[in-house]
């Protein structure tokens, strides 16, 4: 009776749990996988995402560190080398920076300047993005940085069955993938199935969250329930808001992007990282390439402001809300003023 | 278990009664470098081995002469010079077994090539064709690492990786003074001797960083006295002497097979080329210095231990010689062949499957080509 698998199956849980599951069965899945990290061993990690991990997979498996993100990564790449499946956490987005040589020169680099030989099949976990009241250097959202250095994959899921589904992904994946973890949402609960969770496709395919027929928001990570939100409010102007997850940065999934952009001939991008040299501008380029012939208002950002991350008392005021897409998307040139003859 | 259940991970009040973790006396390097050429220890070495080693000296340093003319010749973009540092390069090498992995940096060509790697394979990075040229599984040397100091994690990682997997493979990393201020050299050294890697710390101490000298880049008694700090025994070691390079390496490297953990190694050298053919070496230090440096020259010391020893006559000499003057032949006419790279294998190593944009650039390129083509073909 499938009523009886409903009532024993879902439950609700939250994202920390789903990745939580989605390390374990990855690592009971495959003796390759190695999680290391700073206190991810007998804590279970600051955001208790490696909890248990260490208690059943034993310290080797699942290893406490020495306090260096750089030497993380640069022995992670040695494992790796070695035919290991390295699973890294960084403890906080802006604690990762140290890391960033061995992510940009050789993470990214190695199966490239060897030709193919030497993939380095490596998951960068990083918890990412504000709204949670962290202090200086914990809300940092630095997409832009992974997305434009190639060879890296950038991966962040909105949802508790796609951050399941993304991190079994990314740590299949034979390429490096930074996996973006939207630090907001790790609380976020939804009925999830955790012995039978659902397929996600694989890194590069975006979804359309919810259907709509005026205006496309293009957006990831902890700004696709603002989104939601947002159309939500939107209906009692008469919009009816399409919202499109990108959940994959890269590979970017171009085609649900675009086939969403040309139905509804509106878009606007969404995220909390800086808009100046974001992810939005690469969007909103890519949607202005491909389409132009549909476009009825040119497209519109709505990102963090061009400021280094505000102290919580007023991270409020930066963070991309659903006032502010409302705004954007009231901007979307409904009644034309050329035709109203209100220009002037 | 509690954290404070575990074994190591409860540290008690500071009191009358402390100690450090571990005695520092033993991890303290050598007061003096060591050295066998010229000692009385001299007499005991293999002369097997002592051949071996000249043999590998006497093509090192024809290699680096070869190398440095084939810049001149436009043939490499740039060639960062051994020489004056072979016993170094050929020591490591012939330390590991075949099991084993190297870790070199960009000046550790020659170290790469005694192992066994092909020369012009070695040389694709400096000659601008592929960054690695070679398959860094097959001989395991890792590709040739220029920022520096940055592949030294990954030595830890790999021999970390190999002693969970129950291997007896050891990683023998390269680095030089100048590296040695970076911080992944503290993080590589320290993550090793936490984790117990079996890894091998080569420090080529050539007195410069470019045109830096060691005074200006640390103040640490010498840079083998960094080991204490993190817990690592070092050695100091004459860089000049092969035998006792290979000797100390040697030893290193069978405490590390056999569980011991990893050691720092500082060998004293001197890089008596320029940092590369685009160096003026002459606007930071002495002709005198140079000289002094010649006059402790790696190849002559062991040559002449022996012929002292009665185990090198004039014609062995020239028969050695010789070999290298074949070996550095054949290196010129191949590296006078012109690389044919495929411009279309730009997109083929970024992932192991092309994204939609690498798939449209390479459409891109393919049509710029055929349109090139076109244009020859006119």
């Amino acid at each position: 009776m499938t009523t009886a698998v409903t009532a024993t199956g879902r439950r609700p849980a939250t994202m920390s749990q789903a990745l939580n599951r989605a390390l374990r069965d990855a690592m009971a899945a495959d003796p390759a996988v190695h999680v290391l990290g700073e206190d991810v061993g007998t804590l279970g990690g600051v955001f208790r995402i490696t909890a248990g991990l260490a208690e059943e997979f034993g310290d080797d498996r699942c290893t406490d560190t020495p306090l260096a993100e750089a030497g993380i990564l640069g022995t992670a790449v040695g494992m790796a080398m070695y035919g290991l499946r390295p699973v890294v956490e960084m403890q906080f987005d802006a604690f990762g920076y140290p890391s960033l040589e061995q992510l940009f020169s050789h993470v990214a680099k190695m199966r490239n300047r060897t030709r193919g030989r030497l993939p380095l099949p490596i998951t960068v976990r990083i918890p990412y993005g504000g709204g949670i009241g962290g202090v200086e250097h914990h809300s940092d959202s630095s997409e832009a940085l992974y997305m434009a250095t190639p060879g890296l994959h950038v991966v962040t899921p909105a949802t508790v069955a796609d951050a399941y589904g993304l991190l079994r992904a990314a740590i299949a994946s034979d390429d490096p993938v930074v996996f973006l973890e939207p630090k907001r949402l790790y609380w976020a609960k939804a009925d999830w199935e955790p012995d039978r969770p659902e397929e996600v496709p694989g890194i590069g395919t975006a979804v359309v969250r919810r259907r709509g027929s005026s205006a496309t928001l293009i957006t990831y990570g902890p700004s696709v329930p603002v989104c939601l939100e947002a159309a939500e409010a939107a209906r009692a102007e008469g919009w009816d808001l399409e919202v499109v997850d990108l959940r994959s940065l890269v590979p970017l999934d171009e085609e649900t992007v675009v086939a969403s952009v040309r139905r509804t001939g509106r878009a606007v991008v969404v995220h909390e990282a800086a808009g100046f040299g974001g992810p939005g501008g690469e969007l909103a380029a890519t949607v202005a390439e491909r389409c132009f012939h549909h476009l009825e208002a040119p497209v519109l950002r709505v990102t963090g402001f061009d400021v280094p991350y505000p102290p919580p008392m007023l991270e409020k005021h930066h963070l991309p809300g659903v006032d502010r897409v409302l705004d954007a998307v009231a901007r979307l040139q409904w009644e034309s003023e050329w035709t109203s003859g209100g220009a002037n | 278990m509690t954290v404070l259940e575990q074994p190591g991970s409860h540290r008690p009040p500071p009191s009358r009664a402390w100690r450090p973790r571990t005695d520092p006396a033993p991890l303290l390097p050598d007061e003096e470098p060591y050295r066998l050429l010229g000692t009385p220890a001299a007499d005991a070495l293999d002369p097997g081995l002592l051949r071996l080693l000249y043999g590998h000296l006497v093509r090192g340093r024809r290699y680096n002469t070869q190398a440095t003319a084939l810049t001149r010749q436009g043939r490499l973009a740039v060639y960062p010079s051994s020489s004056g540092q072979e016993a170094c390069q050929v020591a490591a090498a012939l330390a590991l077994e075949e099991r084993d992995w190297l870790f070199p940096s960009y000046r550790d060509t020659l170290a790469a090539i005694a192992r066994g790697l092909d020369p012009v394979q070695a040389l694709t990075l400096l000659r601008g064709d592929w960054h690695t040229g070679y398959d860094p599984r097959e001989h395991r040397v890792a590709p040739l690492c220029t920022p520096l100091a940055t592949q030294l994690p990954h030595a830890v990682g790999l021999a970390h990786a190999a002693r969970l997997a129950g291997d007896d493979v050891v990683a023998l990393a390269m680095v030089g003074d100048g590296g040695t201020s970076e911080g992944d050299f503290h993080e590589a050294l320290n993550f090793a001797a936490v984790w117990k890697a079996p890894v091998v710390f080569l420090v080529q101490n050539n007195g410069f960083a470019i045109s830096v000298p060691l005074a200006k880049q640390t103040a640490a008694p010498s840079l083998a006295h960094k080991g204490v700090g993190y817990g690592i025994p070092a050695r100091l070691v004459d860089g000049n002497d092969a035998p006792a390079v290979h000797e100390v390496l040697s030893g290193a490297v069978r405490r590390a097979r056999a569980g011991g953990g990893p050691t720092l190694v500082e060998a004293l050298t001197y890089r008596v080329d320029a940092h590369t053919n685009a160096d003026d070496a002459t606007r930071y230090r002495t002709d005198a210095e140079v000289a002094a440096w010649r006059a402790h020259d790696p190849v002559e010391l062991l040559e002449r231990e022996l012929a002292r020893r009665g185990l090198l006559d004039e014609k062995d000499v020239a028969a050695e010689r010789e070999a290298a003057e074949r070996m550095a032949a054949e290196l010129r006419d191949r590296m006078n062949e012109d690389p044919v790279l495929d411009p279309m294998e730009l997109f083929d190593h970024v992932y192991a499957r092309r994204t939609g944009r690498l798939r449209r650039q390479a459409e891109q390129l393919r049509a710029e080509l055929a349109a090139a083509e076109e244009g020859t073909d006119r």
